[in-house]
């Protein structure tokens, strides 16, 4: 249990997916700019993160490790597909969010309304495809430990985005150079953040 | 008989096309595209190189593969058909890196597949090859991916010059005898959030020199 505990706040504040890893910036500068948008991207990405993190981690083990096709007999016991790793994790991806968008639209069109336009968009969110990737380099024993994981990391990209989106807002109000406005200014800020993140490094339970 | 003149393969529009992302028109400073690897990979000018060469090639091909199919893809499914695409040329750079130049493959660790969630090539698949001949996606391919190997190793050069003192692995500060003035590498370079702040700076720079970019609120 405190192992779990342990990926999780490591997840979301340690290594976080936008202070550390930069992953997922492109949606994160162009969707920040109200404090509302934001949150919808970020459930979005939780929710998505939450599913597709054990489902290619279950890929991973049982079809493209070395030996990982061993379940269909001796013959497959030597089979090794991980040159397939990008290919399949991003067609699971983009399967997965289409499913996702589905059942969303069928089972609370309220929810669909408000992450409708960003459901689509997050196929290419490079969080994702990270996740994924990370969840493979690091080498989690379980599916218990990459869904934490996952949801972790969504949570940590969630706070990110709320954060910077709140600050922005703000932002309007006051006098920044011209040629920093907008675009200059946010990367700034975004640094300036990570450093107060870095705060975190070596948190351990 | 056609009276449609050939185009030469270097036409000035072809050569806009190839300039523009370089300056007016670059990929991570104007157009906000392809953030996340430019960066993570910025340490060192090594890598940085490495993967600016990888993200040329593979938006290149693509634009030119893409292009080339653009007619015979259906709408519906246009995004899946250029994942594929992008995919396998992702596959291919990153075999080849783990072939030839294994260190700078681990350093880039998950970067390289994360090209293929770069922005930069869905942005310029959509925008550009999804209308365009062959040809010149090609080289707005190119283009695009120069205009970010450009941002790449301007902040690497910096990020290694003041974090590590050296160039391209060469102990530059130290052959100087810079050291010996009580100078000290800036250890706070090497680490991630410096890169966000050399990004803004690049962008305040170019804005400050060409005010047609700068951003109305």
């Amino acid at each position: 249990m405190e192992h779990l505990l342990n990926i999780f706040i490591k997840s979301i504040f340690v290594e976080n997916m936008i202070f550390a890893f930069f992953l997922g910036m492109c949606s994160f500068l162009a969707v920040s700019k109200s404090v509302k948008t934001a949150m919808g991207l970020g459930v979005a990405v939780i929710f998505v993160l939450l599913i597709t993190v054990p489902v290619n981690f279950l890929v991973e083990k049982y079809v493209l490790k070395k030996g990982a096709l061993i379940w269909l007999g001796e013959g497959f016991a030597d089979v090794d597909l991980s040159f397939l790793t990008f290919m399949v994790f991003i067609a699971v991806i983009a399967a997965m969010v289409q499913l996702v968008e589905m059942v969303v639209e069928k089972f609370s069109p309220a929810l669909y309304n408000s992450l409708g336009i960003f459901l689509p968009l997050i196929a290419v969110n490079c969080a994702i495809l990270g996740a994924a990737l990370f969840m493979q380099e690091r080498e989690y024993e379980n599916v218990l430990e990459a869904t934490v994981f996952g949801v972790g990391s969504g949570i940590g990209w969630m706070l990110a985005i709320v954060s910077i989106a709140a600050i922005r807002e703000k932002l309007k109000y006051s006098n920044v150079p011209d040629p920093l406005k907008g675009l200059g200014i946010t990367f700034i800020l975004t640094g300036l953040m990570a450093i107060a993140f870095m705060g975190f490094m070596g948190i351990k339970l | 008989m056609s009276n449609q003149e050939k185009e030469p393969i270097l036409s000035a529009k072809n050569l806009k096309l190839l300039t523009e992302p370089l300056g007016r028109n670059n990929p991570i400073t104007v157009q906000v595209l392809g953030i996340c690897s430019a960066l993570a990979v910025t340490v060192k000018l090594k890598p940085a190189i490495v993967m600016a060469l990888s993200v040329t090639i593979v938006t290149a091909v693509s634009n030119l593969v893409i292009a080339a199919l653009r007619k015979s893809i259906p709408d519906r499914i246009r995004i899946i058909v250029q994942l594929v695409v992008i995919a396998t040329m992702v596959i291919l750079v990153d075999q080849f890196l783990k072939a030839f130049v294994f260190d700078v493959s681990k350093q880039l660790s998950v970067f390289v597949g994360l090209i293929i969630t770069n922005c930069i090539l869905m942005g310029r698949l959509e925008a550009f090859a999804m209308a365009n001949k062959p040809w010149p996606s090609f080289i707005d391919g190119l283009g695009n991916g120069f205009g970010y190997g450009m941002i790449l190793i301007v902040v690497s050069f910096f990020r290694e010059l003041l974090g590590s003192g050296t160039i391209y692995g060469y102990p530059v500060l130290e052959k100087l005898g810079i050291f010996r003035t009580g100078y000290e590498n800036n250890g706070m370079v090497i680490l991630p959030p410096m890169a966000l702040i050399f990004v803004g700076l690049i962008i305040w720079f170019q804005r400050s020199r060409d005010k047609s970019l700068i951003e109305k609120h």
